[in-house]
């Protein structure tokens, strides 16, 4: 031990031999910075057409814009504080104001058979718009895979030479790190238990599909980064993202339109309300909560691995 | 109720899952389950159009089992039958037009999310059109942001990158007002459905101290949505956007996207306001000033641009401008000319996206000016329908253009001297100036060049589409009444 210390105190010791170290690759000295920067800017500006803009930036054109821009960003401050300053107060001069949310709070409970009255406002009550908003996300990611998935198109454009070098997917590789590891293997589960918490409680306290979710999907990030992707891709390919996603999303769009279907056509829709605080209560809105925290788990990882190695479960 | 009642509810829930399912379906498959689908769609909106007309009323439709001010709720009249009716033609015709160019242009292994994010987008639009909730309305808008950006990125090229950021910031900016508006409205009435908001509002207009602040929260809403579909100041992210998408996202985008923000916004004047508390607002004569000034400026680039997708894209902007000068003129017969404008707007600038790529294919794959001599002749087809929608955009007769024209010169006919010498001005000046570019074009594409003696080949899968749209536009053309006599029903079962 004494020894041990010794050579701490002496600086001989190799702690951090996993972890690549950040100080081995020297920087670049400041001049030559410069001047690659001035560089990079001239080959900007050599190209003709940016001729149009430099005649503009000549003429002023950068000091009109800050001009503007301030002036308007003041005028809209001004704008708002003056709104909001008049806004009527609350509830005493209109009598309309406060009739949907004494709806919801006196008789949230025994409508939606939800202690939580938000997740029986916005999974019963107001479950449209929590339809669009959940395949709000699934478009996001939609629009990340067709950014960021490498295909033949980038990969032929020279794209994967410049950004996914080799170094600098070493250099921010921690999967070896003993530390990480070991935290990864006591945090992940949990992670992951208390994300399932929060997913099925939604209904009885805070919580619910988007923050069990997102919990969860922190839970597979932090697995990814202690453990490598190689062990997450034997388990979590693109064909079970896509998959986990299609069933949650279908399973929620059909089952809100037969909701919405009975209850427009005055039908009964014979889905049992259960006992306010009891786990199974509330009626869809547990289930609801599980698909989309499916969505929101699957999203997130989702998002990781595509702007981390442009790509879900391996290539 | 009547089975036709639930085919709102089917569209959007119908296309919600196609989109989920088009992420799942192989490329090819995804295109022929798209077109199959938005056939069915076509079916479903003709139903509830006939349905409505045959009532010659309105219905609500709960959406679950809570009714009017608690739950959700969607609507469906004779005015937003025929917007979801043309909205579909438009978009099928585009994606059936347009899906050769879709396999060129995208890479194989993302040709099912680019159908995936259109028929998310298909969804978005319907829900746009069919709600009854400004709320939902928020929620659909930011659906329709987020596929615009997906459809128009996913074609990999640097200038649609740097033009889906430019748009995205922008649309970011826009929904961000929007939502403000959103909220400033509810503070104020305590509702987010329209009904039970405009009685409340009706009640609070004519206490003196809430009108500025009703004024801002109104104001802030319009900007955002005006930014989002490009009224005049804001139209400069238009020429990037649509010049150097695919065809099929350039006629989207360009005909329908911006279509429904505006449609929305009107919904929002006139059912969630109250057109009557609207129309003491100072905010329809900027309108009208900002679209006349949108007109121009608009006409103005087009034929400063060398460029043959860039200048219609301008166009856009100014036909963007005749709109928002409709709605600022008022009345009923403004919004009628101005909702006429968007469905005659929505044919032809779908048409015209979706020739132009047929005259670059013969020309090198060149959009400009220069290199697109004698192309109608190369490509006769796309030449005609190039040439038929340009002369609609002018305002010949027979073609639908002119018929909007008209209707813009009978409601500037109701308002006192001021407003109507303006607006004859504005479109004669504008009539002129797009006569000048479009001229100009089709002498350009029919002049003789030597490559026309070299035989070319080319496909003719786009004509059904084409002529679909041409039908469109001639049936608006020279039955304006029968569509402008719809309009009217809608707008007198709207408020």
């Amino acid at each position: 031990m004494k020894e041990w210390f010794t050579r701490w105190l002496n600086g001989d010791l190799e702690l951090l031999e996993h972890v690549s170290d950040a100080s081995e690759i020297p920087d670049s000295p400041r001049e030559e910075l410069k001047t690659k920067r001035k560089e990079f800017r001239q080959r900007i500006y050599d190209r003709p057409d940016m001729d149009s803009i430099i005649r503009a930036e000549q003429k002023g054109f950068l000091a009109i814009y800050h001009t503007i821009a301030i002036i308007s960003c003041v005028v809209l401050i001004g704008v708002l504080l003056f709104t909001v300053a008049h806004l009527p107060r609350y509830g005493e001069e209109n009598p309309y104001t406060m009739e949907v949310v004494e709806r919801y709070v006196e008789h949230g409970v025994e409508e939606t058979g939800a202690v939580n009255i938000v997740a029986g406002m916005i999974l019963d009550y107001r479950a449209f718009d929590t339809l669009g908003e959940s395949h709000v996300l699934f478009t996001a990611l939609v629009c990340v895979m067709i950014l960021l998935k490498l295909d033949k198109k980038t990969i032929r454009g020279g794209y994967l030479d410049s950004y996914y070098t080799v170094k600098q997917d070493t250099y921010f590789d921690v999967s070896k790190d003993t530390i990480i590891r070991l935290a990864g293997t006591v945090l992940v589960p949990c992670i992951v238990l208390f994300g399932i918490y929060v997913l099925l409680n939604g209904q009885n306290g805070p919580g619910g599909g988007f923050s069990g979710g997102a919990i969860m999907g922190a839970a597979l990030i932090m697995f990814a980064t202690a453990f490598g992707f190689d062990r997450m891709d034997r388990v979590f390919t693109e064909k079970v993202l896509s998959l986990t996603v299609f069933f949650s999303l279908s399973f929620y769009c059909f089952a809100k339109g037969y909701v919405f279907f009975t209850g427009a056509n005055g039908l009964d829709n014979h889905i049992p309300k259960g006992i306010p605080g009891a786990i199974l209560s509330g009626g869809l809105i547990l289930p609801l909560d599980i698909a989309v925290g499916m969505v929101v788990a699957c999203t997130m990882y989702g998002f990781y691995s595509l702007f981390k190695r442009g790509s879900i479960g391996g290539a | 109720m009547e089975p036709v009642s639930s085919f709102p509810l089917f569209t959007i829930v119908f296309s919600l899952f196609s989109g989920v399912l088009c992420f799942l379906l192989r490329g090819r498959i995804a295109k022929h389950y798209t077109i199959v689908y938005e056939l069915v769609l076509i079916g479903m909106v003709t139903a509830v159009l006939l349905y409505t007309v045959k009532n010659g009323m309105a219905f609500t439709y709960t959406m679950g089992e809570f009714s009017a001010p608690w739950g959700n709720e969607i609507r469906a009249g004779v005015l937003e039958s025929v917007m979801a009716l043309l909205f579909m033609v438009v978009m099928f015709c585009s994606v059936a037009a347009g899906h050769r160019f879709v396999n060129m242009d995208i890479d194989e292994s993302k040709i099912n999310l680019y159908y995936a994010e259109l028929n998310l987008m298909t969804a978005a639009l319907m829900s746009i059109i069919w709600t009854n909730d400004i709320f939902s309305g928020y929620v659909f808008v930011e659906i329709l942001t987020l596929t615009s950006c997906g459809i128009l990125i996913v074609r990999e090229l640097g200038r649609t990158t740097l033009a889906a950021v430019r748009y995205m910031i922008l649309n970011l900016l826009g929904s961000g007002l929007f939502l403000l508006g959103v909220v400033l409205l509810y503070t104020m009435t305590g509702h987010l459905l329209m009904e039970p908001m405009q009685r409340t509002i009706a009640s609070l207009s004519w206490n003196p101290d809430v009108m500025p602040t009703l004024i801002m929260a109104v104001g802030i809403l319009t900007i955002g949505l005006s930014i989002k579909s490009g009224l005049f100041p804001f139209h400069y992210w238009m020429p990037d956007t649509y010049g150097w998408a695919t065809p099929t996202s350039a006629a989207i985008l360009s005909s329908l996207v911006s279509k429904a923000y505006i449609f929305l916004l009107f919904k929002i004047y006139y059912r969630a306001i109250g057109i009557n508390v609207f129309e003491r607002m100072p905010i329809r004569n900027i309108l009208l000033v900002l679209g006349i000034c949108g007109i121009i400026a608009g006409s103005w680039s087009a034929i400063r641009s060398n460029n043959i997708n860039r200048m219609v894209a301008f166009s856009s902007a100014a036909q963007i401008g005749y709109i928002y000068m409709g709605l600022g003129l008022g009345g009923i017969s403004g919004y009628t000319a101005a909702l006429f404008h968007i469905l005659v707007h929505a044919i032809t600038k779908s048409q015209l996206f979706l020739t132009t790529p047929h005259l670059a294919e013969v020309s090198g794959e060149s959009l400009l000016f220069k290199e697109l001599q004698g192309s109608g002749r190369r490509n006769r087809d796309a030449g005609v329908f190039f040439t038929i929608s340009a002369l609609s955009m002018i305002g010949i007769p027979i073609f639908a253009g002119f018929s909007s024209k008209l209707l813009f010169g009978q409601a500037a006919m109701g308002h006192g001297n001021k407003k109507l010498i303006l607006v004859m001005l504005a479109l004669a000046v504008s009539s002129m100036l797009n006569a000048l570019y479009f001229i100009r074009t089709v002498i350009r594409i029919y002049t003789d060049d030597p490559r026309n003696h070299v035989k070319t080949r080319h496909r003719p899968d786009y004509i059904p589409s084409m002529l679909v749209l041409t039908g469109c536009n001639l049936f608006l053309g020279l039955f304006s009444w029968v569509t402008a006599g719809l309009i009217q029903t809608g707008l007198s079962m709207f408020g």
